[in-house]
């Protein structure tokens, strides 16, 4: 049983963080936990490369090379925002913005939020899969409002709203694509078993899973954030606790867009015709153009970087649309680096405010003359996301492109100035704060360096060399989603 | 598919119950006391968790019973009580919402109807159950309850529209499949419920920085920033 204690720790840390209430070392152990639950995540995916796909407990969890790196890079990033919101989470209390009751509330749903993100990517079971992704924006919810602020206030709102409607017609397309599936597999919970699913995929009555597709993305796309679904996500992003910030982006989009694609593929096996593929292309180059041109009036550098993970999450949905074994190895690489560039600009944005006070870009300035190694960070992070070689968001959007090229041309143009564009204004906008005069600052308590760099270190790994295992399993996830 | 009990008059009176759930969405449309929303809210649970006592008399299939007294025991006991308790402890059971143009709404609904009935008639004729007829009507709900939320700017109202899509889709499961699994089920019962908790805590964190549960206050977040 590998996947106990992968699920079991952090529904445990929860538990116990609820329990304790908010002591001094509540964020350690939060950050502790997290690295455990990281490290038995590893050997999961251990098992999962040596031994192939493993279905376990009565076929309720199935674990292949599509999700296997989902689930560590989740748990990894967990763990890395743990460490990172300890910190954060000190010197906010410090400016007098949180308190012991919010703190505590704060770890507790912080580990429900990846228990709940785990559940989701281990799951066999596509009910399941649905109901775990309503109970990490329930998970959340709470926390985007946790400055009591006005504004926070509403962004949890619109949060709490739009997702609940999102995913309610999620869980239509879910109902529609067990309808067709029970008539082949008879009644029962194994209709809606992926493995078993996957199989008479061929057989599932056309008609019926194309209303259930177009159900299911724009369901799961309203988390994506992909355009024209995507208005909570700057909002979310921009007036909750950075930490959670860096989580949505780099967990939450993730685990939304791999429900999307599992259904995907089930849906391409029945219709034999490329409209699933058709409307994620339309849909992803939708957000990307959406996205780059809000970007154009952002002040707020929470809200930038939010607009940017719609493009991000774009650009990894039109791959996925365009097919091929090239394009999804793309799609699966460039959501694996951009979760890893996105939360640790996130970690870097965060920390930047609190030297300012503010999250407005002109009353950030002088980042590397204030605080050296955090402005670099900032700096090499943006160079990361704009798709700087030798980062790993080079290597993806490259491969993205050149596939876009050949299969559809005529979308060639919209990506490429759509990306420019996002170039021009993150570029001077991040210039303008990371550049100019400063005076040295002392902080209230020492910024979280090490998961910054850390990230930042993993994305030019990636972009200079993709381990094999890893390889091997984004060629296998690639194979089965087609 | 064969049925547990044949019966013609059965059927009609699920269909019956159908009807009478997409007439509590639409009154739901038209109400505009937040207690009397309350009150259409635990019918159309009553209704829905009758329906479903039916089908599962009709089909013999004994999750369904299970199902129905859960929903009997959530959609009409439990949530609308919540639903009552905090209105009365936020001191807004005397509520009237304007709403804008009800006749207008209303023609939209019709329309909302025929829609959800035409993109049911393939997946009817795919289907087996013998209350297929009413997919037609569980998708009609569920978009209705989302106009209820639109034309809604008080966040009590915007709930109880969303509670009410749920029961459309629980509605649309029953009668195209014969409900979902049952864990499945008691999963997404589970998330209901804390989601019901959860926006009670909200409630009071809207009228603590607010002062109001109106939404219309909230104006804040809208998207035209200056240029830099």
């Amino acid at each position: 049983m590998l996947i106990l204690p992968v699920l079991g720790f952090p529904l445990f840390s929860a538990i116990i963080l609820a329990f304790t209430g908010h002591r001094s070392w509540a964020s350690r152990v939060n950050g502790a936990l997290s690295f455990v639950t990281f490290i038995a995540s590893l050997f999961l995916a251990r098992k999962v490369l040596t031994g192939g796909p493993i279905l376990l407990a009565n076929e309720t969890f199935y674990v292949d090379s599509f999700n296997v790196f989902l689930i560590s890079l989740t748990a990894f990033v967990g763990f890395t925002t743990a460490l990172f919101s300890g910190p954060y989470m000190k010197i906010e209390e410090k400016k007098g913005k949180v308190n012991p009751k919010v703190l505590r509330l704060y770890h507790s749903a912080y580990q429900v939020f990846l228990f709940t993100m785990l559940l989701a990517l281990l799951s066999n079971n596509l009910g399941i899969l649905w109901v775990a992704i309503e109970g990490a924006t329930l998970a959340t919810v709470l926390l985007v409002s946790l400055y009591r602020t006005r504004a926070s206030i509403e962004a949890a709102w619109k949060y709490f709203i739009l997702c609940g409607v999102g995913i309610s017609q999620a869980l239509f397309g879910t109902i529609l694509l067990y309808f067709a599936a029970e008539k082949i597999l008879g009644p029962g919970g194994e209709s809606l078993l992926w493995t078993h699913l996957y199989q008479i995929r061929f057989q599932l009555e056309p008609t019926v899973l194309k209303i259930a597709f177009v159900f299911l993305l724009v369901g799961y796309g309203t988390k994506v954030g992909l355009a024209p679904l995507h208005n909570w996500l700057p909002d979310a992003h921009a007036e909750g606790p950075t930490p959670i910030s860096a989580v949505l982006s780099g967990l939450l989009l993730n685990v939304a867009l791999y429900a999307l694609v599992r259904c995907k593929v089930l849906v391409d096996g029945a219709l034999h015709s490329p409209l699933a593929s058709e409307m994620m292309m339309g849909f992803g180059l939708l957000s990307i153009v959406i996205a780059v041109f809000s970007m154009l009036r952002r002040k707020d550098v929470k809200r930038l970087f939010a607009y940017s993970s719609i493009e991000h999450m774009g650009i990894a949905t039109f791959a996925f649309g365009l097919g091929g074994a090239l394009a999804t190895f793309a799609a699966l690489l460039h959501m694996t680096v951009h979760s890893l560039t996105k939360s640790s600009i996130f970690f870097s944005v965060g920390h930047a405010t609190q030297i300012s006070g503010t999250q407005q870009i002109p009353e950030i300035r002088g980042l590397i003359a204030r605080v050296p190694r955090l402005g670099w960070g900032l700096l090499l992070g943006s160079f990361a996301i704009l798709g700087m070689p030798p980062f790993g968001v080079f290597a993806s959007e490259f491969i993205v492109l050149s596939v876009a090229m050949k299969q559809s041309p005529w979308t060639t143009p919209i990506l490429l100035v759509s990306l420019a564009v996002a170039f021009g204004v993150i570029f001077f906008r991040v210039g303008g704060m990371v550049l100019g005069k400063g005076e040295k600052n002392t902080m209230e308590h020492p910024p979280a360096l090490f998961p910054i760099f850390l990230h930042l270190g993993l994305v030019l790994l990636l972009g200079l060399f993709i381990p094999p295992f890893l390889a091997h399993w984004y060629e296998q996830a690639a194979l089965l989603i087609g | 598919m064969t049925l547990a009990h044949e019966s013609p008059f059965g059927i009609e009176m699920v269909n019956l119950l159908g009807a009478f759930i997409l007439l509590v969405a639409f009154a739901m449309l038209a109400s505009r006391r937040t207690l009397s929303l309350i009150r259409l809210f635990a019918f159309q649970g009553f209704f829905l968790s009758a329906s479903i006592f039916l089908v599962a008399f009709l089909s013999g299939e004994t999750n369904l019973y299970y199902s129905a007294f859960f929903t009997l025991g959530l959609k009409v006991v439990l949530l609308p009580w919540i639903l009552r308790d905090l209105t009365r402890r936020l001191g807004i059971s005397q509520d009237i919402e304007a709403l804008v143009n009800v006749p207008v709404t209303m023609i939209i609904g019709i329309g909302i109807v025929v829609f959800s009935f035409s993109l049911a008639s393939p997946i009817l004729e795919a289907a087996s159950t013998v209350t297929r007829s009413l997919i037609g009507v569980g998708l009609a709900c569920v978009l209705l309850s989302f106009l209820v939320m639109i034309t809604r700017k008080k966040a009590m109202t915007q709930i109880i529209g969303f509670l009410a899509m749920e029961n459309g889709l629980l509605f649309s499961a029953t009668n195209a499949t014969y409900g979902m699994p049952m864990v499945v089920e008691l999963a997404i019962a589970l998330d209901v419920l804390i989601g019901a908790i959860i926006f009670g805590i909200f409630f009071f964190q809207i009228r603590e920085t607010f002062e109001s549960l109106d939404l219309k206050y909230f104006e804040k977040l809208k998207e035209d920033e200056e240029s830099c």
